[in-house]
Parts: structure tokens; C-alpha cells; sequence
């Protein structure tokens, strides 16, 4: 449970819904010219823990991956 | 495939009764055949983590054309086929490529720059259903030219021509619209548009169309005629969608006031409301249709390979495993999972522009006018049977 969570995307596969802005905007962000996914931490705060597992899991085009070691 | 079924399979779609979708019993599995009107049959899929598998995967194409597609209504046999810039009906990678032309348009960052033409288009709206009088039918007055005049200012759409794209999209729309009828009223809209952008291309202004004229169609990214068909697809989504919201939620509203009131109390409790309200109405009520392109599997239901399959987004949106007493309306729930916008790469591209519209419409709709009420009993609320679910009018007063 104590692990690290480390996050990933997949600029590819994001269909910028801004989902995952909405969700945890610390963590996501959308590119100003193309509007697709901007990982901003990709080993965020604890703090963040839930909204990033949020995030991916709303992310309708399964862009994110959440790794936790 | 379940022919064996055929006798007691139910009837796709099921109607806008009211309020509550009307969903068959398809047991705990939530999985099962429908007739469809054209003959065909189709699987249907009602539960959450279902539709998040079926929407996301790339078994399923959304081409209409392709053979096995569960159409709704039949496809006229001389209706044109084009490629047409459409891109809730194509697959990767073309979808792709309007999609990206498309996103930056509509991200949040740029929807948050509209945001004060959304609230004065609101306010004055609302100033000239009041003058009109009491009561008032609050879709003419204000669920329909809000979103109207909105989509019209970011395409470049002149609104003063809504009644003439307005009456076509209810066409559109209707399920009772005979096929040859459907076909005339988009074909007119595309007519209408083609010359719309003709004008845009040689006197540009500062709108989407233009810009996509300039910065797509001349470059030969894109054709005049895949220009048309996008335009048709923004201009119909655009307001159809939103201002069915508005007016049925604003109906919710009144029949809970409590949390009416709650909300006019606190009004930082917009967002989840606007969140609930979309989870709760599900105005894509249809659901959204697909084919299956190679055999697979959902939830461990085999598909095989041409095999129509419907994602029934008001019944995930009720599914207790994901939402406890669905039926309820509570906008404490915190919806943040709910699908009104669909799931998958085709999900809402209007989606922040369509929340920014309802949270400016509905707190400026309840701030202005403390006395709303219905002018009639909510029984005797008429429902339109169409694509989008709605309500045909609202007559309020304040
Ligand atoms: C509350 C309002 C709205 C709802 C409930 C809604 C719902 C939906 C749904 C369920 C889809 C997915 C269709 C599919 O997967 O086959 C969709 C796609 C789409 N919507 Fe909306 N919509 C709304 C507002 C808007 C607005 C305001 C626009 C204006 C631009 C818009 C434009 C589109 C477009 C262009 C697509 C196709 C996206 C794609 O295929 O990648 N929608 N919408
Ligand atoms: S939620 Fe997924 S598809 Fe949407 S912007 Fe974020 S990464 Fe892209």
C-alpha cells in the first residue's frame, strides 16, 4: 500500500478530452497548441495518489498508466 | 447467434416515456438481443464496466456503412455516400486526424475564453423571456437560442437563419421522421452550409468555419465537401444536445426542491449538480451503436465479427455497482464516473463547452428568477421521441 506511484501517457492514444485535467489538474495538463495530454509529474505527491488512480481510470481513450511499485 | 430467441427478444429503442429510461430485463448479467426496426437484431450492453471495455476497444468500428451496422432506421437506397468529415461515424485513422484538427478548438483552456459571451447570451435571453411574459415556454425562450446563438458565434453560423437549421435537426432527430424525409432535411442543411462556407472562404471572419477554410481546406487537408459534413455534425451537436439539458434540468430542478433550494444556497455546488444532472437525464438515451469488426469478446460475451452491439448509456449510468440508488436524483453524489458523453476515443469533443452552457444557464436561470415554477403539471410534460432525449416544452413562470 506504501508503495510509489509512477504515471505515464500516451500522447498517441489521447483524444484530449481533458478529462484528467478536470480530475487532477497538478498532475495533467493539455497542450496549448494541440490540446493532448501534458504529464506535468510524473511521480507525483502522495497527495495526488487518488486522483491520478481517478484519472486513469476516467480516461476514456486508456492513455494513462499508473504504475505502483 | 441467438435465434432461437427471436419470439420474445425486446424492441429497440425503448421510448422517452419519461423521466426514468425504460430498460428491459435482461437479468444480473445485463447483457442481451434486441429487434431492431429495420429487421435486424443487435446485442445490447447495459452495465458500467461493460460499455468502459466495448467503448474502449478497437474491435468496434462506428462506420454505418459497414455490412452488420445495427441501424436504426434504414439508410434511403439513394441517399449519397461521400466521405464526409463526420467524425463521430469513422474509425482511426481519419478519425484521428479530425479529431486533433478539432481538439484544440474545443479544450477547456479556449471554452474558458467564451466564457463571458456564454454568460451574456444567458443574461439576455433570460431579460427578453421576461419581457415576453408570464408564462413562458422556457425551450423557445431559453433552453433552445442559448445554445443556438453559442455554437452559431463559434462556427460562424449567422443565427438569424435558426429556424431554417433548427426545423431540419428536429428532423434529423425524430424517430418518427419518415427515411426519404431524413435524407431532404440533411441535404439541405449540407446545401446551406456548402454556401455558408463559399461566403466564409472569400470574406473570412473570425470563426471556426473560416479558419478551417483557410488553415485546412486550402492547405488540402481537408475537403470542401469533409468541411460540410463537420460543420453539419457542429452545428446539430452543438445545440441539440445542450438545450435538451437545460430544459430538462431545469424540470429536476423543480421537482427537487430541496436541493433547489440547497443549491441556491451554495452556489460552489454547481459543478456537481451539472455532473449529476447529466449522469441522471443521460439525454444520449439511445445509446451508442457499433459493429463489431473482428470476433472478440465483452465481458466475456463472445461477438462475432459483423455483429451489431449497442452501449446502453442510461442504464450504466444507473448500474448500483457504480452509482447506489441510481434512480435517485442527488447531486451530492460526486458523478465524476458517469458516461453521458460516451467513453472511448469518440467521447464528447463538446464537452467542456457544454458544461461551461449548463453551469452558466442553470445558476443564472435560478439567481435571476428566485420564483420559478411550472405552469403546468409535471404529468403533463410532453417528451420528444427522438435520438436526443428532451422535452417538447416547458412552460414556466417566476
Ligand atoms: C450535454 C450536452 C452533450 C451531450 C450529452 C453529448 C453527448 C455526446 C456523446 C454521447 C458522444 C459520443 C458519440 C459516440 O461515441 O458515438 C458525443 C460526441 C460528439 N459530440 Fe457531444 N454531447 C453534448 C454536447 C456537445 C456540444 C455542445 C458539441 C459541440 C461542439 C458536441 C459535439 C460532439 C462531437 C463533434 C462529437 C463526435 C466526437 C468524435 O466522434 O470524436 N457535443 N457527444
Ligand atoms: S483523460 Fe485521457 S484522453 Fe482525455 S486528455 Fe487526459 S489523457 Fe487525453
Amino acid at each position: 500500500m506504501s508503495g510509489r506511484l509512477r504515471v505515464a501517457v500516451d500522447r498517441d492514444a489521447c483524444c484530449g478530452s481533458g478529462n484528467c485535467v478536470r480530475t487532477a489538474p497538478e498532475v495533467f495538463d493539455q497542450d496549448d497548441a494541440d490540446g493532448l495530454v501534458v504529464l506535468r509529474l510524473p511521480e507525483p505527491p502522495e497527495s495526488e495518489y487518488d486522483t491520478v488512480r481517478e484519472a486513469a481510470y476516467n480516461c476514456p481513450a486508456a492513455a494513462i498508466e499508473v504504475t505502483e511499485t | 447467434m441467438s435465434d432461437t430467441l427471436a419470439t420474445n427478444i425486446p424492441t429497440y429503442p425503448f421510448g422517452n416515456a419519461g423521466l426514468e429510461p425504460l430498460l428491459p430485463d435482461l437479468g444480473p448479467d445485463g447483457v442481451g438481443r434486441v429487434q431492431l426496426p429495420t429487421g435486424a437484431q443487435a446485442w445490447l450492453f447495459t452495465r458500467h464496466e461493460h460499455l468502459r471495455e466495448l467503448l474502449r476497444s478497437a474491435d468496434f468500428s462506428s462506420d454505418f456503412t459497414r455490412p452488420g451496422f445495427p441501424l436504426i432506421r434504414p439508410i434511403p437506397e439513394d441517399m449519397p455516400r461521400r466521405p464526409d468529415g463526420s467524425l463521430i461515424r469513422m474509425d482511426p485513422p481519419e478519425h484521428t486526424k479530425f479529431r486533433r484538427i478539432l481538439t484544440p478548438e474545443f479544450m477547456i483552456k479556449h471554452i474558458r475564453t467564451l466564457e463571458p459571451l456564454i454568460r451574456q447570451t444567458v443574461v439576455d435571453a433570460l431579460e427578453s423571456m421576461r419581457a415576453a411574459g408570464q408564462p413562458a415556454d422556457l425551450v423557445e425562450h431559453f433552453a433552445l437560442p442559448v445554445p443556438s446563438m453559442v455554437i452559431c458565434h463559434l462556427l460562424g453560423v449567422p443565427y438569424a437563419d435558426h429556424d431554417y437549421f433548427q426545423e431540419r435537426s428536429r428532423i434529423l432527430l425524430a424517430w418518427s421522421s419518415p427515411p426519404e424525409q431524413v435524407r431532404d432535411a440533411i441535404e439541405e442543411m449540407r446545401a446551406y452550409l456548402t454556401r455558408l462556407i463559399a461566403t466564409r472562404r472569400d470574406s473570412p471572419g473570425e470563426d471556426l468555419i473560416s479558419r478551417l477554410a483557410a488553415e485546412r481546406v486550402a492547405t488540402g487537408e481537408m475537403t470542401e465537401e469533409e468541411l460540410v459534413g463537420l460543420s453539419v455534425l457542429l452545428l446539430i451537436a452543438g445545440h441539440e444536445t445542450t438545450s435538451n439539458m437545460i430544459g430538462l434540468s431545469t424540470l429536476v430542478l423543480l421537482e427537487h426542491p430541496e436541493q433547489l433550494r440547497q443549491l441556491r444556497e451554495r452556489p460552489e455546488l454547481i459543478d456537481d449538480t451539472v455532473e449529476e444532472l447529466l449522469r441522471y437525464l443521460t439525454i444520449v438515451r439511445t445509446g451508442l451503436t457499433r459493429v463489431a469488426v473482428v470476433d472478440t469478446e465483452v465481458g466475456g460475451h463472445r461477438i462475432a465479427a459483423g455483429e451489431g452491439v449497442i452501449a446502453l448509456l442510461s442504464a450504466a449510468n444507473r448500474d448500483a455497482d457504480v452509482f447506489p440508488d441510481g434512480e435517485e436524483f442527488d447531486l451530492h453524489r460526486g458523478s465524476h464516473q458517469h458516461m453521458a458523453f460516451g467513453f472511448g476515443i469518440h467521447q464528447c469533443i463538446g464537452q467542456p463547452l457544454a458544461r461551461a452552457e449548463l453551469r452558466i444557464a442553470m445558476s443564472e436561470l435560478i439567481t435571476r428568477l428566485p420564483g420559478l415554477a411550472l405552469a403546468v403539471a409535471p404529468g403533463d410534460v410532453r417528451y420528444r421521441d427522438a435520438v436526443v432525449f428532451g422535452v417538447q416544452r416547458l412552460p414556466v413562470t417566476w
